[in-house]
Parts: structure tokens; C-alpha cells; sequence
């Protein structure tokens, strides 16, 4: 290896876009990156698996963010708690049959708000139908509406927050009034308004709603967070490479940014579910024959002297699945600020 | 001197105004914050241009106008005879190759999520005609070992590393390119001093082996005075002194850079008492409202009259003009005058040497 | 027993992190006489800070955690005696200045306010009469227009200005010891000179002890009496300013002094010191130094050495002080 290493660049500025252009390899043989390597090297060298471990005031700068939000949730008896209700959910919601082999349709009057008995642990509704069976099916459509309505909430309004929290100027501007005025609805009346127009009865329209009130609390947080992302010395140096607007965002930006994402859409989930509940107890959101525990707890409340298990496993279940979902987005955001460590 | 002649950047009347704007709906510009105003100087190839200056004097904003992250507000940089303050597109993506930044804080200037494989790669995937895909690999590896680090490494996150090996982490990906040109601001002001003369040494090197030019930033006067070749003082957005090395620590007339430099402590306890002290009186001036002619003037011991009403020309004082000494360098004061504050080795006398001006009151 | 006005002996700290226990202090023993300026000298990670933080008990705890050791203020143990008795000792007798003086002065409250705060908690003056104190003190670390400048909040200071305060805070109650963690690192050198001047002439005139926290080779030589150095949670070399300079005895300090580039000279290569400061959590056996020290023998890789006395008011942690003294004398 006789040439040189880094020869000097081509002064005619950029070299031609074949192989190598003007630019000859660098050698490490005998030139003198190997010399200055074998310099340095012997100083720098650690034994491999065992990172720098900076001093103790600052001991958030070990190992990436994620695994160490990983490693910390996996200790944390509240994550586990709450991850563990959540998947019974899913699992009830995607096979009701697995647990309550039932139909929640099909109900006998004779056993119009009959309590508990064998084979029937929650007792009847004022319709005599089962009341564990409606109960389970009901996740179906809770948890529907609030994966559906957050996964909505949070693709809107993390491209909207994010592009105007990136790009600025007058889209941030309008944005950020616009935002501003969905904040200001009241959320029951403007269901009232909304939902009482769009008819049917089904998930969707309550997902669209809650998607079209949604979005602008992500998107608040979209835009802070790429505002500060985008602020960071890696992103400069990569436009100094000559990096595009798409490699900033999608690769520097991005990645950066969402963490704050995640967390405030795992709580917002929890609230949607609640708000779907509510939504259906006033009468414009879901209805029946769909099962849902807001319905359910919506007839039930005129019931809650005779029956009261009519409401309570409901809203039991409800109660627990706001609380489970609340529970997780806190976990994985005291996880994920280094802060908090 | 490993300067040998030839400009490969000339910077003319470099202005940078960050407009202070008023009113939520209606935006209307109540003034500017003059980061850079008229700032000219030439970087020769193969030596290193020292920039100092205390904090908000405007050093940063000017090192991301010479690598194109700002746009100036009026001015030229010319880059081989080519303005590039007005490319876009292709044409400035080709400047870019070949000036390349080092940032100061190792722990904000790499990207987190990415391996350093990734980083240092990231620089080919920019530029794929700068390697072929298959090459990349061995680059990158070579890159690393370029800066002192092990190959192994390259699966690693930032994180993993420590200050100093980040910056090294940095280093290389500025180098990827094989620009012509690194602009270096605060490299090292971040590190420990153990491990900042590793990277002092590392950059000294690379620009031996690569034939670099440096743009080299820092409020650091001893570390400027050690890597540089030629030294400019910055002050509120303007150029006041410049020379080489020892013109400027050795024999400087502007009052700031007397004072900068008097005001640098020195590690021998043998000078305390015999050091030449300036301490000035007061603070920098808001660069949204800087004082008329003469920018230092406000807290300057020489300041008179003219210094409010005639702004000095960034040239050769008059009374040094014959002499053709060391004092003979651009330094823009009306009553520039030589005075010795850096105590030389073991004789740390210090006195007026000559003085065009009168040395006056020192501040308190 | 000594006449000292602070001694800490054979202190030990620990973290407790993700990755095992951090030994961020590893039996210091130092000592400041009255009116003497201590500085304790090393890089991140060394300690330096941590041990000022368990010397005026405002040790972050948990994760942090005095394990073993002394710490004496005229000759009554700090560490164990109560709360309360050592709460009105400190801001009394004993006071801190911070390097960040924006986040150490309460935002929402005047300069005025919290220095006159201090007069009427501790000497239970009125409100008025604590406000004139703090105009005089004001003064007194040459704030210009105090009487105008006593409303302002901390944000509507300069960084200089904002250090002044500070240290006003600190001159407030006229105390026997100041600790100062790294007070002028954020400033810059102008206005870091003014500083520092101005905290060793008031240190002259109320005759204080002072502890002097910092990295900065420069400011200790301006100002300090005697040194520390500190690495990796322990004391390497305790000298007479002077004669360290002159002289290192401990192969760290030498590599420090060596590697820092000088104002009035323009020298070749740094000689830096290969290798990184160790992991606290998993410090080196024997001397803490030897994978970076170019003296290292076997007896290094082994045993820990202990403070060797060098000369009187002088000592180095280093089994071969005699040869390294000789070789920077030379």
C-alpha cells in the first residue's frame, strides 16, 4: 500500500459521481491513519461490553433511552399490573367466546334483574339478559373505540404537530388557532350536536368524533417536541451534510420526538373509553343492539336501587380498564424521562 | 507555519441580523439582534484561523454561516472564488462536501438512535458518488480508526461513550467527506482537561494528514494560542484585532484583546503578583442595541469622544503603520497602543510598551 | 486534635445506581484553616463536588449516602450531630456558593427579598431593617445601583451580576467558611476575573476559610493557598500552591499540568494523559491510577497507597512520589 491516505481533495470542488470520484481509499496499512490509530487506540481501548460509566451525578447517560425505559418497566409492579389487565382486555375483546361462551343477545325476561346464581356470576339486566356475558362482550366495542380513536388521534395530530412544529411560519400559526378552537369545544355538547346528526349507532362515527377532538392535544405535543428535536446539534450536523427536510424528520427528528407521543396517547386512551362510555350514557353514542359497557350502564342506572350488580360489573370493568390504561401511559412516561430516575 | 498561501475562503462584510419581531397576529419587526455585523477575513489553506471572544459576541452564528446553516443577511463567502451564501440545491450540496462542522457539546451532536456505524456512515448515504454502497462498511471502520477509536465500536450507541470519545465520534463524521475546510466551534470547551489535549492533539494531526483548513471558535485564549496560526478577537458581532499568533498574544493594541487576554489565568502561582490585571467594569452590551462608533467603548479606559461618533477601521493603527513590528497587525481602535499582559515565560514584567493612546484609568 | 476550622477525615460517599454502587468518595481527608483558601482540584467525576455536597449536608439522598468518615468544623462532627443544630449551622457559619446561579436563586422572588430573607430567619430582624442589609450588601459586592436594583428578579441580572448575588447570599451572615463549587466556570474570563476578585478580597477582609471547588488549573493558581487534587473519589496530592506547581509529586497532577495548553507560550504536542478516568462503580484495584500512569509497577496494580507525607504540609498518594518529585524537579 504506497499511496497516500486521504489525498487532498479534488479542487475543482465535488468530484465526478463515478466510484471513488477523486477520492482514493483510505489505507490502512502503512499511511498514517493506521499510525495514528495504534497511537490513540491503546488509550481508548476498553474491554468491549463494559461502556464508559460517567460519574454518578449524571448516571442517566447509560445505555439507550428505550431499554432503559425497558429495563425500568420490567421492575415497575405497576406497569406489570396494568399490562397484565390490558392484555386480558384484548384477549376478551378480540374472543369474547374464550370466556363467555354465551350470546349478549339472547336474554329471557323471566329472569328480568335476578341476581347471581350458578352459571350466571353477575346475574341479569332489567332484559334478563346475562349480565357476565354483555359485560365481556362489551369490551369489544370500548377498546375498539379507544385503540381506534387514540391510533386516529395520534397519526393526525402527530403529522399535523409535527410538520408545523418543523416547518413553522404561517402553517404553524394556523395550526396552532385551529387546534386552539377544537380545544374549546365542550366535549359533551359538541357530541350531543355532532353524534345526534350522524345516525347509525355503530363505532365509527364515535371514533370520528373522538379522532376530530383528539388530535389537537397530540398535535400540541407532536409540535413541542419536534420543536425541541429539531433544535438538537445532531440535526444541525446532518443539514450540514447536506441531509434533506425528509432524512431530518424521518431519521433525526422523528425517532426523537415521539416518546412524548407514546406517553400522552396511552393516557389519552384510557380517556377515550371513558368518554365513549359517557357518549352512550347520554344517548348519541353507541346503541343497540352494539354492546358496550356504556349502554349497559346507561340502562342500568335507572335500575341501581332494585339491581345494583346491573351497574357495577360494568362499570366495574370500566373503571378498571381507564385505570389500567392510565396506569400504563404514567408508567412508561416516568420511564421514559430520565429525569424521574 | 503550515499555512501555505493561497485563500480557500474569503468571508467579506458577513451580516447577520436576527429580526426582533413584536404582535401575535400581525408580526412587526421592533429591531435586530446583530449576531454578525461586517465581519471580513480570509482562511488560508492548511492553517488554522483562531476565533475568540466571549459568549454573545456572535462566534457561534458566524460558524453556522461559514457552513451554510444560516443564511447571512448581507455579505459574501467565497469558497475558491464562488459565493456560496446564494447556492441551493445540487450546487450547495456539492459546498457542503467539502466544509464540515465539529460541534461543541458531544452529548447533543450525535443522534441518539443511531449506531456509530450510522452516524459515520450517514455522511455516504448523503453523498453516495463520496463511496461506493460496498465500500461503505470499510470506510466507516477506517474512519474510526482514524480518530483513535476501535472498529469494534461500530455497533455501539453514543451513549455508550464518553465526552471525549464522542467528540472523536463527531470528528470523523465531519472528516467522512474529506472536506477541505472544518469549521471547528467550541470543540473541546465541553471536555476535561486531560481529555481535551487528546482531541487538541487528534485535530492537530488530522490536519497534518488531510491537509485541512480550521476555522478553529473558542473563548478558550490558551487553547486558540496553542492550535492556531492566526488569531481574530471578537467583540459584540465585529472583527477588532487580528495577526498571528504572536502578534496578537504577545504584542496585542486593541484594549479588548489586552483585557481578554490579562484576564485569562494563568496555572503558575509565580506570576500572580506580578501580572498586568485590566479588569474592566461592567458587562457585554445587548447586541439588539449596541453602542455607537466604537462597540467597546462603553466599558474602555482609553475611550474619548471619537470613540462614540467615528466607528475604527479594522486596519493597521497609524503608529504602527512604519514600524513593520509585530505590533504592525489590523486592529480596529482609534487609540490603539501596545501593551504586554501576557507574562512572557519567566520575565512577567508588563508595561506600555508604546502607546498611541494614553493608558489612563484601569476600571476598578 | 488540630486547630483546624473544617476537617474531613477519611469520608466516603456512595451512589446508588443501575449499574452497582458508584464509590463517588473514597476516604478524602482534607483540612482549610481559618482565613486559608483550600482549592480541591480535579475533573468530572473525581468527587470534588460530591464531597462539598456532604460537607454541608445537602447530599441528594437517595441515590447518595455518607458511608464512613468525619467531618469536622471546629472540632464538632457535622455528620452526627442533629438535624436542627446543623441546619442553623449552615448559611450561619458555614455557607455555599453554586456554579449556576439562575437555578440557585429562587425565580420568583426579588434579589432584595431573599437576601433580607436570610437576615430575618437567622437574626430575626424586621423587614425593613433586613432590606437596608441587603442594599448594603449589594453594595458591598459592587452591584451598581443597588438601591434602584434591590426589586429586580434574578432573571434581570447578567450572569456576572447573578454570581455577585450569590456570593452576597453567602457573605450575608458573615460566616466562618465558604465552600464555592466551581463559581466562574459559566462566566466568561472578563467578567470570571471580576468575580474572582472580588471573592478573595472579600475572603481577606472577613478573614474567612475558603474551599475552592474547580477543574480550572488557571484560577487555582490566581488564588489559592494550598490544593487537593482529587481522582477518582480520593486525594492524590495535598500541597502548598506553590510547590505543586513548581513540583508535582503525584504522576496525575503532573500529566494535568502538562496537558493544559498555556496562554503565554505556544508549545508543541499536549502531552495528555492516555486513557479515561475509571468507572466509579468499578475503580481499579491498588492505585486508582495506574492504567493511565506511565510509573506504574506491580506494587501499583496492587496496593492502594496511601497519603505518603512529602514534605511538611505536603503529601501524594503515590508509591514512587520520591521519583516523580525528582523527575519534575529536574
Amino acid at each position: 500500500m504506497s499511496e497516500p491516505p486521504y489525498p487532498p481533495p479534488n479542487p475543482e470542488g465535488p468530484a465526478p459521481a463515478g466510484p471513488l470520484g477523486s477520492l482514493g481509499p483510505v489505507s490502512p496499512g502503512d499511511g498514517g491513519a493506521a499510525r495514528l490509530a495504534s497511537r490513540e487506540a491503546e488509550s481508548l481501548e476498553r474491554p468491549p461490553g463494559k461502556p464508559a460509566e460517567p460519574a454518578p451525578p449524571a448516571p442517566e447517560k447509560a445505555r439507550s433511552l428505550w431499554s432503559d425505559a425497558w429495563h425500568d418497566l420490567r421492575r415497575n409492579p405497576v406497569f406489570l399490573l396494568s399490562a397484565l389487565v390490558i392484555a386480558f382486555l384484548l384477549l376478551i375483546a378480540v374472543w369474547p367466546g374464550l370466556v363467555a361462551g354465551g350470546n349478549p343477545l339472547q336474554c329471557d325476561l323471566a329472569k328480568s334483574q335476578e341476581g347471581s346464581q350458578p352459571g350466571h356470576p353477575f346475574g341479569f339486566d332489567a332484559q334478563g339478559c346475562d349480565v357476565f356475558t354483555r359485560t365481556i362482550h362489551g369490551a369489544r366495542a370500548s377498546i375498539t373505540v379507544g385503540v381506534c380513536a387514540t391510533a386516529g388521534a395520534a397519526l393526525l395530530g402527530s403529522v399535523l404537530g409535527g410538520l408545523a412544529g418543523y416547518y413553522g411560519g404561517w402553517w404553524d400559526g394556523l395550526l396552532s388557532r385551529l387546534a386552539d378552537v377544537f380545544f374549546g369545544i365542550p366535549i359533551i355538547l359538541g357530541g350531543l350536536v355532532f353524534l345526534s346528526v350522524v345516525t347509525g349507532g355503530s363505532v365509527w362515527p364515535v371514533v370520528g368524533f373522538i379522532v376530530l377532538l383528539g388530535w389537537p392535544q397530540i398535535s400540541r405535543i407532536a409540535r413541542g417536541a419536534v420543536v425541541a428535536a429539531k433544535q438538537h446539534d445532531y440535526v444541525h450536523a446532518a443539514r450540514a451534510l447536506g441531509a434533506g427536510d425528509r432524512r431530518l424528520l424521518l431519521r433525526h427528528i422523528a425517532p426523537n420526538a415521539v416518546a412524548p407521543v407514546i406517553v400522552v396517547a396511552t393516557i389519552a386512551l384510557g380517556t377515550y373509553i371513558a368518554l365513549e362510555a359517557t357518549l352512550s350514557f347520554i344517548g348519541v353514542g353507541l346503541k343497540p343492539p352494539t354492546v358496550s359497557w356504556g349502554i349497559d350502564i346507561s340502562n342500568a342506572s335507572n335500575q341501581i336501587r332494585n339491581a345494583p350488580h346491573m351497574l357495577l360489573w360494568p362499570a366495574g370493568f370500566l373503571s378498571v380498564t381507564v385505570l389500567a390504561f392510565i396506569m400504563l401511559g404514567d408508567a412508561v412516561r416516568d420511564a421514559l424521562d430520565p429525569k424521574l430516575r | 507555519m503550515r499555512a501555505d498561501g493561497g485563500a480557500v475562503l474569503e468571508v467579506r462584510d458577513l451580516v447577520k441580523h436576527y429580526p426582533l419581531t413584536r404582535g401575535v397576529l400581525v408580526r412587526r419587526q421592533v429591531g435586530a439582534v446583530r449576531a454578525v455585523d461586517g465581519v471580513s477575513f480570509d482562511l488560508r489553506r492548511g492553517e488554522t484561523l483562531g476565533v475568540v471572544g466571549e459568549s454573545g459576541c456572535g462566534k457561534s452564528t458566524l460558524a453556522r454561516l461559514l457552513v451554510n446553516l444560516e443564511r447571512p443577511t448581507a455579505g459574501r463567502i467565497l469558497y475558491k472564488g464562488e459565493d456560496i451564501t446564494r447556492l441551493s440545491g445540487r450546487a450547495l450540496k456539492a459546498v457542503r462536501r467539502n466544509i464540515q462542522m465539529v460541534f461543541q457539546d458531544p452529548y447533543t451532536s450525535l443522534n441518539p438512535r443511531m449506531t456509530v456505524g450510522d452516524i459515520i456512515g450517514e455522511p455516504f448515504d448523503i453523498h453516495p458518488e463520496a463511496a461506493p454502497k460496498g465500500d461503505r462498511r470499510r470506510r466507516v471502520r477506517e474512519l474510526l480508526e482514524v480518530v483513535g477509536l476501535s472498529p469494534e465500536h461500530v455497533n455501539r450507541y453514543p451513549h455508550q461513550f464518553s465526552g471525549g470519545q464522542r467528540q472523536r465520534i463527531g470528528i470523523a463524521r465531519g472528516l467522512a467527506l474529506r472536506p477541505e475546510i472544518i469549521v471547528a466551534d467550541e470543540p473541546v470547551s465541553a471536555l476535561d482537561v486531560s481529555v481535551q489535549a487528546q482531541v487538541v492533539n487528534l485535530l492537530e494531526r488530522l490536519q497534518d494528514e488531510f491537509e485541512l483548513s480550521y476555522v478553529f471558535i473558542a473563548h478558550d485564549l490558551s487553547v486558540v494560542r496553542h492550535i492556531s496560526d492566526r488569531v481574530a478577537v471578537m467583540y459584540l458581532g465585529r472583527l477588532v484585532e487580528a495577526g498571528t499568533d504572536a502578534q496578537i498574544y504577545d504584542h496585542p493594541t486593541h484594549p479588548y484583546t489586552q483585557a481578554l487576554l490579562s484576564a485569562v489565568p494563568v496555572p503558575d502561582p509565580s506570576v500572580r503578583t506580578r501580572r498586568d490585571r485590566i479588569l474592566l467594569v461592567g458587562d457585554v452590551p445587548s447586541p439588539a442595541n449596541p453602542p455607537s462608533g466604537c462597540r467597546f467603548r462603553t466599558r474602555c479606559w482609553k475611550a474619548r469622544r471619537r470613540c462614540a461618533e467615528v466607528v475604527p477601521p479594522l486596519e493597521v493603527p497609524e503608529a504602527f503603520r512604519e514600524s513593520g513590528g509585530p505590533a504592525a497587525h489590523v486592529s480596529a481602535c482609534h487609540y490603539a497602543g501596545e501593551r504586554r499582559v501576557v507574562p512572557a515565560g519567566d520575565v512577567g514584567d508588563a508595561r506600555d510598551v508604546r502607546g498611541a493612546g494614553d493608558a489612563g484609568d484601569v476600571g476598578d | 486534635m488540630s486547630d483546624a476550622l473544617l476537617e474531613v477525615r477519611d469520608l466516603h460517599v456512595e451512589f446508588r445506581t443501575r449499574d452497582g454502587v458508584a464509590k463517588a468518595v473514597n476516604g478524602v481527608s482534607c483540612s482549610v484553616d481559618a482565613g486559608e483558601t483550600l482549592a480541591v482540584l480535579g475533573e468530572s467525576g473525581s468527587g470534588k463536588s460530591v464531597t462539598a455536597q456532604a460537607v454541608m449536608g445537602i447530599l441528594d439522598s437517595p441515590p447518595g449516602r455518607v458511608t464512613g468518615g468525619q467531618v469536622l468544623f471546629r472540632g464538632q462532627d457535622l455528620l452526627t450531630m442533629g438535624a436542627e443544630h446543623r441546619r442553623r449551622l449552615r448559611g450561619d457559619r458555614l455557607a455555599m456558593i453554586f456554579q449556576d446561579a439562575l437555578s440557585a436563586l429562587n425565580p420568583v422572588l426579588t434579589v432584595g427579598a431573599q437576601l433580607a430573607e436570610m437576615y430575618e430567619v437567622h437574626q430575626g430582624m424586621t423587614r425593613r431593617d433586613a432590606r437596608a442589609r441587603a442594599i448594603t450588601l449589594m453594595d458591598r459586592v459592587r452591584i451598581p445601583a443597588a438601591k434602584d436594583r434591590v426589586g429586580d428578579y434574578p432573571h434581570q441580572f447578567s450572569g456576572g451580576m447573578r454570581q455577585r448575588i450569590m456570593i452576597a447570599m453567602a457573605l450575608a451572615l458573615e460566616p466562618d467558611l465558604i465552600i464555592a463549587d466551581e463559581p466562574t466556570t459559566a462566566l466568561d474570563v472578563t467578567v470570571q476575573a471580576q468575580v474572582m476578585d472580588l471573592l478573595a478580597e472579600l475572603r481577606r477582609e472577613y478573614d474567612m476559610g475558603l474551599v475552592l471547588i474547580t477543574h480550572d488549573l488557571g484560577v487555582v493558581a490566581d488564588v489559592a493557598d494550598r490544593i487537593a487534587v482529587m481522582y477518582a473519589g480520593r486525594v492524590v496530592e495535598n500541597a502548598p500552591v506553590r510547590d505543586l506547581y513548581a513540583a508535582p509529586a503525584h504522576p496525575y497532577t503532573q500529566g494535568l499540568l502538562e496537558s493544559v495548553p498555556r496562554l503565554d507560550r505556544k508549545g508543541k504536542e499536549l502531552h495528555a494523559i492516555k486513557g479515561l478516568p475509571p468507572s466509579l462503580v468499578n475503580i481499579p484495584p491498588g492505585c486508582p491510577f495506574h492504567p493511565r500512569c506511565p510509573r506504574a509497577r506491580d506494587v501499583c496494580r496492587t496496593d492502594r497507597p496511601p497519603l505518603f507525607p512529602v514534605a511538611p504540609g505536603r503529601s501524594s498518594a503515590c508509591h514512587f512520589w520520591k521519583e516523580t518529585l525528582d523527575a519534575s524537579r529536574s
